[in-house]
């Protein structure tokens, strides 16, 4: 038997996999919307949790989602992790800042980009605003934001996060 | 449940990071020939097999279970695959059993296994979504959130997550199978090792692993047709919820506490820090030791660190409830495999054929494993004395 180092024991076979994304109505309503600049979720009629986005249903009570609540592109970090590794794909240098995020209004977060901030100065309970990419680069797509920056106003206590109004801190 | 079953064979593969001596196929085989060799039977005696591995994009190999059936000598045989995401090999184990159980076969075997060498999990895990931004950066990109948010509730010192990384590695230096061999780790080297996923460290993060894990699970009536002492099966458990919804406890997810609550209550435990010998639960990374003691009720909601820092969970510090004393997830992670392994060395722990990583005289033990966003739980408890 060869020296295993010599000996080819595998080979790389990349594939490719091309498919249409169906999304469904809810998710196909929010990406219509958030091609328009519009962040969109929906209303639990039962729990009155908003989620974003929207997958049409309520995990948690297990009914349709129907009423539409529009949503600002202000919210909270609920909490983050600062990545030292490369995403798979992805153009973004580390180090960088992923957030678990929470518009006001809604009661579900999400996780998105957290830039122009002090990597070391980010907490739980601060303050973002959405930076859009310019209208003309609009799509289907969550990241018409290119991300989130801290902005001058008091952090959230975190009893409050994910229990916002739509109108914020002043609501 | 109506009838009794029993674990009565064992059988691991070494865990490290490239098994290129064999296939897919070689590398179950070696598992379940071991477990059939452990449990002094033949491909004859077994009815049926059980399958689990974690997603199919990770090899890139669909429905792995068809091509298995020659190497697991089931041609002709009930064949069942059974996929939970990481919890994969604790619920194929659950699965199997149920088979026993409820009196549809007599003996069956069980195999879990990941081939992470020849995988890109990373990549499988990162499919894009148009609703979502594509930073997903592997697993513990999404525990290390979670994991912050536990430490700000609990206010827990910032080294527990380091001492685990160490004891965990410490056991694992006794287990001659498992894939981390760092018998000299210190808190020192854990704590300088990369920061990859603020606040997770690059050695509080479990290895990529190729492996497989396998046993033979018995009825009662077959099981002295095995010569080693049997692990009698004394609760079963899964439980599952949504990964989002509002209000959800990520930290303390209600799927993991009901789970624990109908395995104990089947075993007969009331307090699981005095009543079970030893545990093998799935920590991936390091923080989850002190999470799931909370959630599994070995301590109290924000006081889980303080049995790790004190060293109730280490073999070495003598700890009264020594967790992971394999050297668990963190020294060994074939993914779809790992939940199993907790399963079996459970079992090995309460057989007393864990070899130098033995709980002395352990008669209970708590096999445990999760998955998806912490969304899957599955558990038995395992004893030495028939129920």
């Amino acid at each position: 038997m060869a020296d295993t180092a010599d000996t080819i024991t595998g080979i790389e076979c990349p594939v490719y996999l091309q498919y249409h994304f169906t999304a469904g109505r809810a998710p196909a309503r929010f990406l219509t919307r958030i091609k328009e600049g519009v962040l969109s979720g929906q209303r639990c009629p039962r729990c009155s949790n908003v989620y974003i986005p929207p997958r049409g249903s309520c995990p948690a009570c297990g009914v349709p989602t129907e009423e539409e609540v529009e949503l600002p592109d202000k919210g909270t970090v609920q909490s983050f992790t600062v990545v030292a590794i490369p995403i798979p794909n992805n153009p973004i240098k580390p180090p960088f800042v992923v957030a678990n995020l929470v518009l006001d209004g809604a009661n579900i977060s999400f996780i998105h980009l957290l830039s122009e901030c002090e990597n070391s100065e980010v907490r739980i309970g601060q303050r973002v605003q959405a930076v859009w990419k310019p209208r003309e680069e609009w799509g289907y797509a969550m990241d018409n934001i290119r991300y989130f920056r801290p902005i001058d106003e008091p952090d959230v206590p975190v009893a409050q996060i994910g229990k916002l109004p739509v109108t914020g801190r002043e609501g | 449940m109506s009838t009794l079953a029993a674990v009565v064979g064992i059988g691991q593969t070494q865990y490290k990071t490239r098994r290129g001596d064999v296939s897919i196929a070689g590398l179950v085989r070696e598992a379940a020939v071991n477990a059939l060799q452990d449990a002094g039977l033949e491909w004859d005696d077994i009815e049926a097999v059980i399958l689990g591995k974690a997603p199919d994009m990770f090899e890139g190999v669909i429905m792995p279970e068809s091509y298995l059936t020659d190497a697991l000598g089931c041609n002709g045989k009930p064949m069942l695959r059974v996929h939970t995401a990481g919890s994969v090999g604790g619920s194929t184990a659950l699965v199997a059993a149920s088979h026993v159980q409820s009196g549809s076969f007599k003996r069956v075997l069980t195999v879990t296994f990941e081939k992470q060498s020849e995988s890109n999990a990373m990549w499988a895990l990162s499919t894009p979504q148009p609703f979502s931004v594509h930073l997903n950066a592997g697993a513990g990109g999404y525990f290390a959130p979670i994991i912050r948010e536990y430490m700000r509730r609990s206010g827990a010192p910032r080294d527990v997550g380091i001492k685990v990384a160490v004891k965990d590695r410490l056991h694992g230096a006794r287990n001659p199978l498992a894939h981390l061999q760092l018998p000299n780790i210190t808190m020192q080297e854990v704590e300088e090792s990369m920061m990859l996923w603020d606040p997770l460290r690059f050695l509080e993060a479990c290895p990529s692993s190729d492996g497989a894990c396998a046993m033979v699970i018995a009825a009662e009536e077959l099981v002295h047709e095995s010569p080693k002492p049997p692990a009698w099966i004394r609760g079963v458990a899964m439980r599952s919820e949504p990964t989002m919804y509002a209000g959800r406890d990520e930290v303390n997810p209600q799927a993991g506490r009901d789970c624990a609550a109908d395995v104990y209550r089947q075993a007969g435990i009331t307090d699981p820090r005095r009543d079970l010998d030893c545990a093998e639960v799935y920590v991936p990374f390091s923080w989850y030791e002190p999470m799931w003691l909370e959630n599994l009720g070995f301590a109290a909601q924000g006081e889980g660190w303080k049995l790790t820092m004190a060293g109730a969970t280490s073999l070495d510090e003598g700890g009264d409830i020594p967790w992971n004393c394999s050297g668990g997830v963190l020294s060994s992670n074939p993914i779809g495999a790992s939940g199993m392994i907790r399963f079996a060395e459970a079992a090995r722990q309460v057989r007393g054929d864990a070899g130098a990583h033995q709980v002395p005289g352990a008669k209970l033990a708590l096999g445990h494993a999760y998955g998806g966003g912490a969304q899957f739980f599955a558990m038995w408890v395992v004893g030495a004395d028939k129920p």
